[in-house]
């Protein structure tokens, strides 16, 4: 198998994976298999998704560095736009479904509750994110703006967490595994760039 | 015409005169080992009467009432307990009674079964989390229990506990909440003809998700009030410190009355999802049920009493 043969079945391999849990959460919504509260199941595991994809896209680089394997970063746009998809559908489920897109509800959810108020807080700071993604955008943007319009990531996935974190009633210990990686994906990249900087 | 009575039959065939005398006695035994036999999951049949206090709106799925269920002595998912409470055993089963009353004591299931005749009492429960089922629940008024025991003129409170039994509840392995689950109610709520001790649903014993053997149901309240599989109840003159108010007081009140107007900071409780339901719908206050509980709360501020 030659090289672009294989690099195409990775590449699709990753989408297929990113794909995969809409077409089992779609599967069991079409088969009345979301339990006895679909809506709020849908809910939550399109949230927990985008979480994880957010989370495995902030730990392409350093994997890639780690394990000296650069080309894993062609991923982190698919892994991100992803993310981004089931935040989307996340949002768009409490906003149409769940509350019947009474938008005054939900204005009123933003202001009120904190845990909505960072959920919606990174949902807006991520769509600059995927509108820019594009190679076209990057172009017109220079390398260096968007490299630094897309740091935005690391606030926006500890956000994630957080509004997480704040609607469990009493067992955190699933958010705080999730604020575990996370702190350790970004402490990853303090300990670099305060490498790099020393002299040597 | 003559008149053949009793072909054969001879006085050794009557029920000799002791084993009837003490007929309530099988009775009460037979539904105790129905009640036993719940916690291998296999339900009983209940014998019960209608209440007035019954809703008459659509009852919620079985299926739902024992699916989706918060019993966090089970985990904290909503299918946890279905697949976790089955190792509960709830035979034998002993309700500890005290504090300030003429006649405390450890009662046995089978003992506080005599206490009143079991009635259906079809309810609607509002959880705090914003949804809500209409529940067919069997039991019998905790007034009568409460009258049993002869509370003394300091009994102002009443407080409940679960079970604490980690090897056969997982979620008390892990200390999210302090175990065991306290709940607690003012006495005139105690004795409020709504209030009961459910002992079944859809006619049949209850299953062990649900609370088995018995738990409290109090349908003006949110559904973390009614306390399940109860072990200890005890007269008091203080109030009680309830476990989800120890975690969280802002969010968590001793009262915790459904009320549409007083939201939980996390959750608008404006509207609830009836399970089943597409829409969300409107919440009443007191769930509905504010014509045999709201003058217990005259005077009162309830936002600040939430």
């Amino acid at each position: 198998m030659d090289r672009k043969t294989r690099d195409r079945i990775v590449y699709w391999a990753v989408w297929l994976a990113c794909f995969a849990p809409f077409v089992w959460l779609a599967a069991q919504a079409a088969l009345g298999e979301l339990g006895a509260n679909p809506i709020e199941r849908l809910i939550r595991q399109l949230g927990v998704w985008g979480l994880r994809l957010l989370i495995v896209g902030l730990a392409i680089t350093p994997a890639a560095r780690i394990f000296r394997q650069p080309r894993l970063i062609r991923f982190r746009r698919t892994i991100g736009l992803f993310a981004f998809a089931y935040v989307s559908a996340h949002l768009l489920t409490y906003v149409g479904v769940d509350q019947y897109f009474d938008l005054a509800a939900v204005w009123r959810d933003i202001l009120k509750r904190p845990f909505i108020t960072l959920g919606m807080l990174g949902f807006v700071l991520l769509i600059p994110l995927a509108v820019t993604s594009t190679n076209g955008m990057i172009r017109r943007l220079g390398p260096q703006a968007w490299r630094r319009l897309h740091w935005l990531i690391y606030a926006i996935v500890p956000l994630g967490v957080v509004h997480y974190y704040l609607l469990v009633k009493a067992d955190h210990r699933p958010p705080l595994v999730y604020g575990a990686i996370v702190l350790a994906l970004l402490g990853w990249r303090v300990v670099e760039r305060l490498r790099s900087l020393r002299p040597s | 015409m003559l008149i053949r009575n009793g072909r054969g039959l001879t006085e050794n065939d009557v029920t000799p005169h002791e084993i009837y005398l003490r007929r309530r006695e099988f009775m009460a035994a037979g539904l105790a080992a129905g009640l036993g036999l719940a916690g291998g999951a296999a339900a009983a049949p209940l014998a019960f009467r209608p209440s007035k206090w019954s809703t008459d709106e659509k009852r919620t799925k079985l299926e739902d009432i024992t699916g989706y269920n918060n019993f966090y002595e089970f985990g904290v998912d909503k299918d946890d307990p279905a697949k976790n409470a089955g190792r509960l055993k709830t035979s034998p089963w002993t309700i500890q009674i005290e504090g300030e009353c003429a006649k405390p004591g450890r009662y046995t299931l089978e003992d506080i079964l005599k206490t009143a005749p079991l009635e259906e009492r079809i309810y609607r429960l509002r959880c705090v989390e914003g949804w809500s089922m209409v529940i067919p629940w069997i039991g019998f008024p905790l007034a009568a229990l409460i009258g049993r025991v002869q509370p003394t003129s300091k009994a102002k409170f009443v407080s409940f506990e679960t079970l604490m039994r980690p090897d056969q509840m997982i979620g008390q392995r892990s200390p999210y909440l302090d175990w065991p689950y306290r709940e607690g109610l003012r006495i005139d709520e105690a004795v409020n003809p709504l209030t009961i001790m459910a002992v079944g649903l859809y006619g049949q014993t209850l299953p062990n998700q649900n609370g088995a053997p018995i738990r409290l149901v109090v349908p003006w309240k949110y559904g973390f009030k009614s306390i399940k599989s109860v072990v200890k109840i005890r007269l008091q003159e203080t109030q009680p410190k309830t476990t989800w108010q120890m975690l969280n007081a802002r969010e968590y009140g001793f009262y915790s009355n459904v009320n549409p107007a007083v939201d939980h900071p996390r959750w608008s409780q404006a509207n609830e999802r009836r399970i089943g339901e597409f829409r969300r719908r409107e919440t009443l206050l007191f769930n509905g049920y504010g014509d045999q509980v709201a003058s217990m709360y005259r005077g009162m501020d309830l936002r600040k009493f939430y």
